[in-house]
């Protein structure tokens, strides 16, 4: 395995009896880095998270995470990795701290530090007033903070969650966005397994799309624009007096021109502004705003699979 | 061939506490262990009473507390083998299935520990708590029989007594392993409580009656033959051992009365040179029951093993 990476998969396929849940993918990605695991139900996006923890053993391929193998040494690499699954589970009779000392035992977390180390990370998800409630009593953003703690608790260098902001109210969403992006600024690698677009768009420096088994793309979401026929850059202009389809199309790298809600929408291989300010003006047209985005992810997203669908 | 690393232990300690205290205060303990305590207090009432009135002397005077009834109770040796295995049930049904239900066992497993530890640790803490109620409910026994008959028990009353003990932890440690292999099986904690109370049902109720039957039809009888009738009985004691309840009871009726020496049939020419009513000695009475103990011992390992096979075969996705 190469020492720039933290978690590595050559060929992954699982298959159980005929049905091929995982066909063979392969994932490299480096430390710090917040990766997006998209696609649609049952493409395999939950087998490859537990063919990474070592709780499903794969068909063919191998996985090293931190250089070691999930399923040879599986305590080693539990140690580094932290899982939040999809709707997570606490014993609900058991207060918040009970729950974190509990894992922190299993954890093998020395007992003189379990006590401090349990106070500063439910202080860091501003947990620590409730701490000593039953879980039964927390809301559903709550249960996800408690489980974002225990992952802080363990220290783990790997944090894979499955759907951490479904089910959240905005205000709990944007919270857990934000410890996301302070976890990964402060070097740990997250994989992010969610349905939610604008939540992987938010913090994700790239993704991977599984499509039936298979990852269909794998890169930053501008790439995933270039790669679709679209453009990496998306610009909205507001202009009158001009048709902007046909004067748009003679600049060069411009890829696609769209009319969406009495604006037009440009996608470019690169920004291209002052080309098309200059064409318009130029033209004889009144230029109100011209304003340049990122490609949207859903966007993005929609046209990959209509593509794969065609 | 995959050489796992660490131990498969690693974490049984820590699950094992946490389940021994889970159920120790647990309203479902609460409410199984009164009745236990109830039932025991009432059969020890009424043992202490009889043998007031009947026994002038007895050398195993502090055994039959046990096994004395007074009717309409019976023994508290009869109540302990008719619900110990609800209790075994009753603390196992949803160790396997209860986690997937409360979507805790993905992040269990997501701990730096095995399978295993998970599976030995339920059992064990079960197998503890099962242990420590046992334990409490003998000490208590021997106070009310210092209290009422006044006699201490002797070196060999306890060590029969405590022998009864281990036999009876055997014997839940079965019921125990089955309700959990059922709980690793079957998805819903209800149904897997059923399908173990329904094998509980077959076994201690019915099977009584079974066993002649099959037996009747396994080793018919000749009325001419003298031996096919023996032949019978053996048939139908071998498949009534097939139950627990069987063999604990025998293993009961051995250990709890010193007198007794077979708990199969016996011909005169084997009782030659014995005293009758003689008592024999604890080591002779532990060599007469050791088959049965073995049995116990070895339904509870092959039990635990197919939980243990059904649960590491699982995918875990919850």
């Amino acid at each position: 395995m190469s020492e720039e990476f933290v978690i590595e998969a050559k060929g992954l396929a699982k298959q159980y009896g005929p049905h091929v849940a995982v066909d063979g993918i392969d994932l490299q990605v480096r430390a710090g880095e917040v990766i997006g695991l998209l696609g649609p139900n049952g493409a395999g996006k939950t087998t490859t998270i537990l063919m990474l923890l070592g709780l499903t053993e794969s068909t063919r391929g191998s996985v090293q995470i931190l250089g070691k193998d999930p399923l040879r040494r599986p305590l080693e690499v539990k140690r580094e990795v932290g899982y939040l699954p999809d709707s997570v589970g606490f014993y609900e009779t058991m207060t918040g701290r009970e729950n974190l000392t509990y894992m922190a035992r299993l954890a093998a977390i020395p007992r003189g530090v379990v006590g401090e180390r349990i106070n500063s990370v439910l202080a860091a998800v501003h947990l620590l007033e409730v701490a000593d409630r039953p879980v039964a009593t927390y809301s559903r953003g709550m249960r996800q903070r408690l489980g974002i703690s225990e992952l802080l608790m363990r220290q783990c260098r790997i944090a894979i969650l499955d759907e951490p902001t479904s089910g959240l109210d905005p205000q709990s969403t944007r919270e857990l966005l934000d410890l996301i992006q302070k976890l990964s600024r402060g070097g740990m690698t997250i994989l992010l397994s969610s349905h939610m677009l604008d939540v992987v768009q938010t913090v994700c420096h790239r993704i991977a799309l599984f499509n039936k088994g298979r990852i269909g793309f794998f890169g930053t979401i501008e790439q995933l624009a270039a790669k679709i026929g679209g453009g990496t850059y998306v610009i909205d202009v507001e202009a009158e007096g001009i048709d902007l389809s046909a004067l748009a199309t003679t600049v060069e790298g411009v890829k696609n021109v769209m009319a969406v809600n009495g604006h037009w929408q440009c996608e470019a291989v690169r920004d291209v502004r002052p080309q098309l300010a200059q064409r318009i003006v130029a033209a004889g047209g009144a230029l109100r705003n011209l304003d340049l985005r990122r490609a949207r992810l859903d966007e993005a997203y929609g046209r990959y699979f209509r593509e794969v669908h065609q | 061939m995959i050489v796992r690393e660490g131990s498969p232990f690693r974490g049984v300690g820590v699950i094992a506490l946490k389940e021994a205290a889970d159920h120790l205060t647990s309203a479902r303990l609460h409410l199984i262990m009164g009745l236990v305590l109830l039932t025991a207090i009432g059969a020890v009432y009424g043992a202490i009473g009889r043998i007031k009135d009947t026994t002038a002397e007895d050398a195993y005077l502090f055994l039959k507390l046990f096994t004395v009834a007074r009717e309409p109770l019976p023994s508290f040796a009869a109540f302990l083998g008719f619900l110990l295995p609800l209790v075994a049930i009753a603390l196992g049904f949803d160790a396997i299935n209860g986690e997937y239900n409360r979507r805790t066992m993905s992040r269990l497993l997501a701990q730096p520990i095995y399978r295993d530890a998970v599976l030995f640790g339920k059992f064990i803490g079960a197998l503890l708590v099962i242990a420590i109620a046992l334990l409490t409910l003998w000490l208590l026994m021997t106070g009310l029989g210092i209290l009422f008959l006044g006699l201490p028990p002797t070196a060999a009353d306890v060590v029969r007594s405590l022998a009864y003990l281990a036999a009876t932890l055997a014997c839940a440690g079965v019921w125990l392993a089955l309700a959990i292999a059922f709980s690793a099986v079957i998805r819903s904690p209800a149904t897997s409580a059923l399908a173990a109370l329904s094998v509980w049902l077959i076994l201690t109720v019915f099977w009584g009656m079974i066993a002649p039957l099959l037996a009747g039809v396994i080793a018919p009888m000749d009325p001419l033959d003298p031996s096919t009738v023996l032949a019978q009985f053996e048939a139908q004691q071998s498949i009534a051992r097939l139950s627990p309840q069987t063999l604990y009871a025998e293993i009961t009726a051995i250990l709890l009365d010193p007198a007794a020496r077979s708990v199969g049939p016996f011909f005169m020419s084997q009782l030659q040179g014995a005293l009758y009513g003689a008592p024999l000695p604890t080591m002779e009475s532990a060599l007469i029951i050791w088959p049965q103990l073995s049995a116990l011992v070895a339904a509870m390992i092959l039990l635990f093993t197919l939980a243990y096979v059904a649960f590491q075969r699982q995918e875990v996705r919850a």
